[in-house]
């Protein structure tokens, strides 16, 4: 099974495995493919859209489409980058984000992403939604506002933790993230050392306690981009 | 909850061998009996079934049919596509409201009627119609919408609302429905035709798998549902699957708006589907068929269940199908609960498991893992009755008609502004000015082909040809006159596209209200023409990055118009010389601190 698959990104080749996606294959050989609902160890999701790219000119998910031997892969060019530009922007507006007062602020992927992006404010209408807040937990906090429906707290409670501490409901606009009880988080078996609360790209699934702990300066996305320590694992040459 | 729904939910859940695969009949029976799915009644079926109760609410959530609030004994769903609507619904509507004395959404005091609004059900042909609970009212008018509420409280039997029987199996004693077939043209007639029962069946199990999978494929059959895949390829990936299970399932989740021809030929011809599921079954290896039928047809379930009972005692369902020794196959039907988006395949298939209606990550297609991890092939209705056509005639005389890619026939749901609304069966290559010749629509100003996710197509295109490579439809025509505002219908399909998305993925979720929120300013007179391109980019971004079929088609009725009727557009539209932006309305935005201070804004008013 040591076949190899050798595609095209960005006009580079890298060769992958069968069974690869996209995006791990471009990863492993240093190519950062920018992704949210995506973690590795999760079934992928395919939801944020975020990792979409060109294969042979057609718009694919990178977290779950699978490689193919001679695929053209578009990735980091201005066509590709202006949609996710513009998903980006849709998730700022759909929520309530409000980044200099977040304390996952410098961790949060999607802050990190729309730096990365250079968008300084969405070019679309805030939505300005009603969203509620859990603090039921005595040490985790759910705040729905930053929620992006990413799903990684979902999967990250079925897949790593074996529980089903949370899970979608409502459909379109109403979906949003419930808990598996009536109404209070406090109500389930999640607790803050599961992975589900690790998960979270936002500061939607919060440690109570232990925000604003480590000063400006030096949180994960202070200094380098988002995605560095994938393009910097390039291999050389 | 009293002890007596208590009793209730568990009665329904042990009937359904406590199986969360049957979580969708579960509720729907839960939903009937006790008129909501509450918090209490959740958790008793998740502890039932042993499953999180998350999982319960995440699917109970999804549907429109399911609620959480108490409905009454009797829910009017009145439709409101456009078509209803340029028929008169909304008027309907607020009849309705009037009589019951309840807006659309509530209860009346009595817990009798609840009015509620939904999207399309079929019936664009005999518009304005609603459902009542499951019996099918057509033809709606003010009037007819107070004698319907009067009939209700004087005898809160929605059947007894059945005054005239339709034509064909309408009238038929397990139908029972006023909604009339409108078959209206039919040459070549493959659909309705007149057909045997049995033979093309027999004739199958002569054949042998491959043979069968050859000749589909001889015939160059393409999926009717509007995706257009080529049949007997998708049966050849199926056959050649790994798996012991394999499923046939049949797609009657016929929801996009302006589309009822599998709701005609479900009524007329259920014996053909049935033949088709069973010939696809032989041909693939499967033992186990689904019809998965949308909610809004329930009134047609008694009369299916009656066919495939009868199937079963001729003996073309169940063991030894048409005296084939080893080939055992059946089909049970599986109902939808109020969502468009189970129309696409992995949607359905999700839907069939008992979990939400979202669709899946592709790959893997169904044909690898589909219904229960296993091969599954996914056809429409009209799909299966073409296959049963062509093994009983051979391929060659399906392939002589149509075009160079499209071969064969296709049913149309014609509606709208023409004389002669209904079903019309049809060559493929066929010009659309040739239809709307046939049902009556000479003065049509635009056509929506291929319903809101097809494509707008004005006057100057009238010789465009109907197939594939042209005017790609799963069957919705619908037709628009010189006096309607097209601004307005693509709204409408806007609001249908957002109301009916998953929300799975961002764009969809999201993007599909951003273009409504947009076109809401123009639509008020504050768009300028800037709003027009940021219409066209939002809706390709919609477009290329949407998970499934209904965000990478929901910008269509905004993408199309802006080609084919850029004047309309340009006319809702203004530059503003005073440089200020339209989109901002100023007057309004201080309206707010105008009535907290009590004096109005100056600048405010002196700039608008």
């Amino acid at each position: 099974m040591s076949q190899k698959i050798e595609l095209t990104i960005d006009g580079r080749e890298i060769s992958a495995v069968p069974g690869q996606t996209i995006l791990s294959a471009a990863e492993e050989a240093g190519v950062y493919i920018p992704r949210l609902c995506h973690l590795k160890g999760l079934t992928p999701h395919g939801s944020c859209r975020i990792c979409t790219v060109l294969v042979n000119g057609r718009p694919q998910s990178a977290c779950t489409q699978p490689v193919a031997p001679g695929m053209l892969v578009e990735n980091d060019t201005p066509k590709v980058n202006g949609l996710r530009r513009n998903l980006l922007d849709m998730l700022f507006v759909e929520g309530n984000h409000f980044c200099m007062f977040c304390e996952k602020s410098g961790n949060c992927e999607l802050q990190a992403l729309a730096y990365r992006f250079g968008i300084t404010a969405p070019k679309y209408p805030y939505m300005f939604p009603q969203r509620t807040l859990d603090a039921s937990h005595p040490d985790i906090l759910i705040e729905r506002n930053r929620c992006i429906l990413c799903g990684r707290c979902v999967r990250a409670s079925q897949e790593l933790d074996g529980k089903h501490a949370f899970d979608f409901i409502g459909r379109g606009a109403h979906k949003r993230l419930h808990v598996n009880a009536e109404a209070r988080l406090a109500d389930t078996d999640a607790a803050v050392e599961d992975r589900a609360v690790a998960a979270c790209p936002v500061g939607s699934l919060l440690r109570k306690r232990v925000g604003y702990a480590l000063p400006v300066g030096r949180r994960a996305y202070d200094h380098q981009p988002i995605g560095s320590e994938i393009s910097a694992a390039a291999p050389q040459g | 909850m009293t002890p007596e729904l208590e009793s209730a939910v568990r009665e329904i859940c042990a009937a359904h061998d406590r199986d969360p695969l049957r979580l969708m009949d579960i509720l729907r029976a839960v939903q009937q009996r006790c008129g909501s799915i509450s918090s209490p009644i959740i958790a008793r079926i998740a502890a039932e079934l042993r499953i999180p109760r998350v999982r319960v609410e995440s699917t109970a959530t999804f549907y429109a049919f399911f609620t959480a609030q108490p409905t009454g004994r009797i829910v009017i769903r009145v439709c409101n596509d456009v078509i209803d609507e340029l028929q008169g619904g909304q008027r309907v509507l607020a009849a309705f409201e009037q009589e019951l004395g309840i807006r659309v959404g509530e209860t009346t005091p009595d817990g009798l009627i609840t009015l509620t609004e939904t999207a399309c059900i079929g019936m664009c042909d005999q518009a304005p119609a609603a459902l009542v609970n499951d019996v099918v009212v057509t033809r709606l008018s003010t009037d007819r919408a107070r004698e319907i509420v009067q009939a209700l409280r004087a005898n809160p039997d929605p059947k007894a609302l059945v005054t005239r029987l339709g034509d064909g199996n309408n009238g038929h004693a397990l139908v029972g429905a006023m909604v009339e077939n409108n078959l209206r043209y039919a040459e070549p007639a493959y659909v309705f035709s007149p057909l045997a029962r049995g033979v093309a069946l027999s004739k199958a199990v002569a054949m042998s798998p491959a043979e069968i999978i050859r000749a589909v494929k001889v015939s160059r059959l393409r999926g009717r549902g509007g995706a257009g895949f080529p049949t007997g390829m998708k049966w050849e990936f199926a056959r050649a699957a790994p798996g012991d299970r394999k499923f046939i399932v049949c797609n009657a989740d016929e929801g996009e708006p302006g589309t009822f021809k599998d709701r005609v030929i479900l009524t007329e011809c259920p014996d053909r589907v049935f033949a088709g599921m069973t010939i696809a079954g032989y041909a693939i290896g499967a033992a186990e068929g689904v019809l998965y039928l949308r909610a809004e047809y329930a009134y047609l379930r008694a009369f299916l269940e009656d066919v495939l009972a009868r199937r079963r005692a001729e003996g073309l369902l169940g063991q030894s199908v048409a005296g084939k020794a080893g080939f055992n196959f059946d089909i049970r039907i599986q109902m939808g609960a109020g969502a468009y988006i189970c129309g696409e395949e992995t949607a359905l298939l999700n839907s069939c498991e008992g979990l939400r209606g979202d669709p899946r990550n592709r790959p893997p297609f169904p044909a690898q893992r589909g219904y229960l991890g296993c091969p599954t092939v996914v056809n429409n209705v009209e799909t299966l009755c073409k296959v049963v056509k062509i093994i009983q005639d051979g391929p060659a005389a399906f392939a002589e008609h149509g075009s160079a890619g499209s071969s064969g026939t296709k049913l149309l749901s014609i509606s709208g502004d023409c004389k002669r609304p209904g079903v019309y069966e049809v060559a493929f290559g066929v010009t659309l000015r040739h239809v709307l010749e046939l049902c009556g629509a000479e003065d049509a100003a635009a056509v929506q082909v291929g319903g809101p996710s097809g494509q707008l197509v004005p006057r100057s295109q009238y010789d465009r040809k109907i197939c594939y490579d042209d005017l790609a439809t799963g069957g919705s025509v619908m037709v628009f006159g010189p006096q309607r505002d097209l601004v307005h219908v693509v709204r409408r399909y806007l609001d249908f596209f957002a109301e009916e998305s998953c929300g799975y993925c961002t764009p969809c979720r999201v993007g599909t209200r951003l273009l409504i929120e947009r076109l809401a300013h123009i639509q008020a007179g504050r768009g300028s023409p800037d709003d027009l391109a940021y219409l066209e980019e939002l809706g390709q971004t919609i477009k290329l990055t949407s998970r499934c079929g209904l965000g990478q088609t929901a910008a269509n009725p905004v993408l199309t118009s802006l080609k084919n009727f850029p004047e309309v557009w340009a006319g809702r539209v203004r530059a503003r010389s005073n440089g200020h932006q339209p989109g901002f309305d100023l007057s309004t935005a201080v309206g707010a601190a105008e009535l907290i201070v009590g004096r109005r804004s100056a600048h405010a008013h002196a700039a608008s």
